[in-house]
């Protein structure tokens, strides 16, 4: 997959081309926002739920050092072999091991957006083997050779049409089809074929209970269920954070996790994975990579309770408009332009930045992250760390001049008026970022300054 | 030093002081779950409800439902007559992946969400009721709980190997948000529930 350099804004550029499909995706994303209402709304102890969700990650942030170890334990128990990796680098190297200790080069694996952080499928494929994405959506987004731009919907930026000639390309359908029904047919027949025949199934983690040492998966299609059921070898990838204290704690979040992603009450299929079948294995493999550095910022560390529902990014004013894409990171939106820059402060500097801090996200989180006040912090850390683009610097230092003088600051507010009236066209070009995808504001006649020493004490 | 040593070192340096667990308690309730809010979410998700007095009941209306030629298999005696294969003959379980009907048992339902629990030991094979073109679950009418809390203190501390809510068919809406029933397991889910009492309330209802 395509690595890039461009940041947010460019990516946004290019996403923002087509605007028919901008609509389309911003409209699409905000029903999804009105679903998740509507079914919050229809359990009246909703907010209670909230925030008995956040204080149960609380107390597993704060006692994760004793959860791990007993959830590990309890798992080797149920004939669980766990197993941990500091980083991408070490996480890869072990499926890769566990692959090749099963002897085949083919793997079939589920939704997992860990494995997108840890660039798996592009390691395996440099390595010789073979990953098929079981999801729809992804594997969609596989055949494309794209990135998924959504966590939830992978390939919510494609239409029918693109995807019908994906298919056709790839899976032999006939040109021109683009009938949803035909076409998750298609997908349907094309991967039974393959969970019949893989031996290794790799699945994501939506939850770890460490009270009894098993792990739930969710999924509405069956393709986590299919692929390790069918399979001799389930490897199951987790993030150090995915750990609940009590299997009764999962009542408090499989209530949430759904109705705040797409409005249903609960996924399909919320499978409890204990112990492996007679004679076959699963293996647990446990990932930091970066984890416990974020736990260690203070202000930042609640970014590590999110559930990975994607509420923040279907209410998003900006990630509705400008794509996933944009993002440049495998969780992309409002939770992932926190969670991005504690792994690389220079690549993502530039996306807490993409938000207008409106608080929509914090809003919406189930288990309660600020999300958008951590955006707010980490643009402070990052400015003061010398990670901020030299225009935004600049641009910073003008406003810090000239807000610290009131002549400057009238002078300055005088020149803006008189240009935006008289020569509209020093602004209204290519050269100034505000505005593309916008026209520039009527100038008022007067500052409230001038208006207020006019009109201010005649009463 | 090992990743997992290394990694418990830097957890156990950088979490925040501990903090209390909350109250679940505060979710509990002595209500029975009701049966027809049951049929309603489960309806809205796709899943097909029947209320059934008997065995034979359920026997006949999937006879009816999907007739002859198909591949029917159950665990459950009451089916013997009906199932076309005995699940006690299969030599591997990818014998299974043209099995058109699994006729399972579910301990209950959960009223919020039309979801059904449902562990191994009533799948024989983990695979079953998702390799399955088409899903019929057998409830007792008094098996319904009104929300998850309930659900969980239900299952307490119950010991399976692998345990499962199934709402509903399997489902995507991974193409521009169109919903299509029948993504990768059941194309279908009816759930018969049983009432040994055809004149109770619950019945009639």
């Amino acid at each position: 997959m395509e690595q890039t350099t461009k940041d947010h804004a460019e990516l946004a550029q290019e996403f923002n081309r087509d605007e028919d499909r901008v609509d389309w995706h911003d409209e699409t994303l905000w029903f999804i926002r009105a679903k998740r209402d509507k079914a919050a709304h229809n359990i009246p102890e909703w907010e209670t739920l909230r925030e008995t969700a956040s204080q149960i990650k609380n107390n597993v942030l704060s006692n994760l050092h004793n959860y791990l170890q007993q959830f590990e334990q309890n798992a080797i128990a149920n004939g669980v072999e766990v197993h941990w990796a500091a980083d991408a680098a070490e996480h890869n190297q072990i499926v890769h091991r566990l692959i090749n200790e099963a002897n085949v080069v083919r793997m079939v694996k589920s939704k997992s957006m860990l494995t997108e952080e840890c660039g798996l499928n592009e390691y395996l494929a440099k390595n010789g083997i073979e990953v098929i994405d079981s999801d729809l959506g992804e594997r969609i987004v596989q055949l494309a050779e794209e990135p998924p731009s959504h966590i939830v919907l992978p390939c919510i930026h494609k239409k029918k049409e693109e995807i019908g000639e994906i298919f056709h390309k790839h899976l032999g359908i006939e040109a021109g089809i683009s009938d949803p029904q035909f076409l998750t047919e298609t997908a349907r027949q094309h991967l039974r074929e393959v969970f019949l025949t893989r031996k290794v199934a790799l699945t994501g983690v939506n939850f770890a209970i460490a009270e009894t040492g098993e792990f739930v998966v969710c999924t509405n299609e069956g393709n986590a269920d299919m692929g390790a059921h069918l399979a001799e070898v389930h490897i199951a990838s987790m993030g150090i954070e995915k750990l609940l204290p009590e299997r009764k704690h999962l009542g408090v979040f499989l209530r949430l996790l759904t109705r705040s992603a797409t409005g249903q009450p609960i996924t399909t299929y919320s499978s409890h994975f204990k112990k492996p079948r007679e004679g076959k294995k699963i293996h647990i493999i446990i990932v930091d990579n970066g984890r416990t550095v974020q736990l260690g910022r203070k202000d930042f560390r609640n970014s590590l309770k999110c559930i990975r529902c994607a509420a923040c990014m279907n209410t998003c004013p900006v990630y509705r408009r400008s794509g996933g894409h944009s993002y440049h990171t495998a969780v992309a939106g409002p939770i992932g332009s926190i969670l991005a820059p504690n792994l690389d402060m220079e690549k993502y500097a530039d996306l807490p930045f993409a938000s207008t801090l409106c608080g929509s996200c914090s809003n919406v989180c189930p288990v309660k992250i600020h999300i958008h006040d951590q955006l707010y912090k980490w643009r402070q850390v990052l400015v003061k760390a010398g990670y901020a683009p030299a225009a935004k610097k600049a641009g910073m230092q003008a406003m810090t001049w000239t807000l610290s003088s009131p002549a400057l600051y009238h002078m300055a507010g005088k020149a803006g008026r008189w240009v935006l009236k008289h020569a509209p066209f020093a602004v209204n070009n290519k050269l100034n970022p505000w505005f593309k995808q916008r026209d520039m504001p009527t100038p008022p006649e007067q500052s409230f300054g001038e208006w207020y020493k006019q009109n201010g004490k005649k009463k | 030093m090992s990743s997992r040593e290394s990694i418990l070192a830097a957890v156990k340096a950088n979490q925040p002081d501990s903090t209390a667990l909350p109250d679940l308690s505060l979710f509990g309730t002595t209500e029975q779950g009701s049966l027809q809010k049951f049929a309603e979410v489960l309806g809205a998700i796709g899943g097909k409800i029947f209320h059934v007095s008997s065995y034979d009941e359920i026997a006949q209306t999937i006879s009816l439902q999907y007739g002859d030629g198909v591949k029917i298999v159950s665990p459950l005696k009451e089916f013997k007559e009906l199932r076309t294969e005995n699940l006690d003959d299969l030599t591997s379980i990818h014998d299974l992946h043209d099995v058109d009907v699994a006729i399972l048992k579910a301990h209950f339902g959960v009223a919020e969400n039309g979801a059904v629990w449902i562990t191994e030991n009533e799948m024989v094979h983990r695979v079953l009721p998702f390799v399955t073109q088409h899903l019929a679950i057998v409830i007792d009418a008094k098996a319904i709980v009104p929300t998850m809390h309930q659900a969980y203190d239900k299952i307490s501390n119950a010991v399976y190997g692998f345990g499962a809510f199934i709402a509903g068919p399997s489902k995507t809406a991974d193409i521009e948000q169109s919903l299509v029933i029948g993504a990768h397991g059941p194309r279908s889910m009816a759930v018969f529930v049983l009432n040994d009492n055809p004149y109770s309330a619950e019945a009639i209802k």
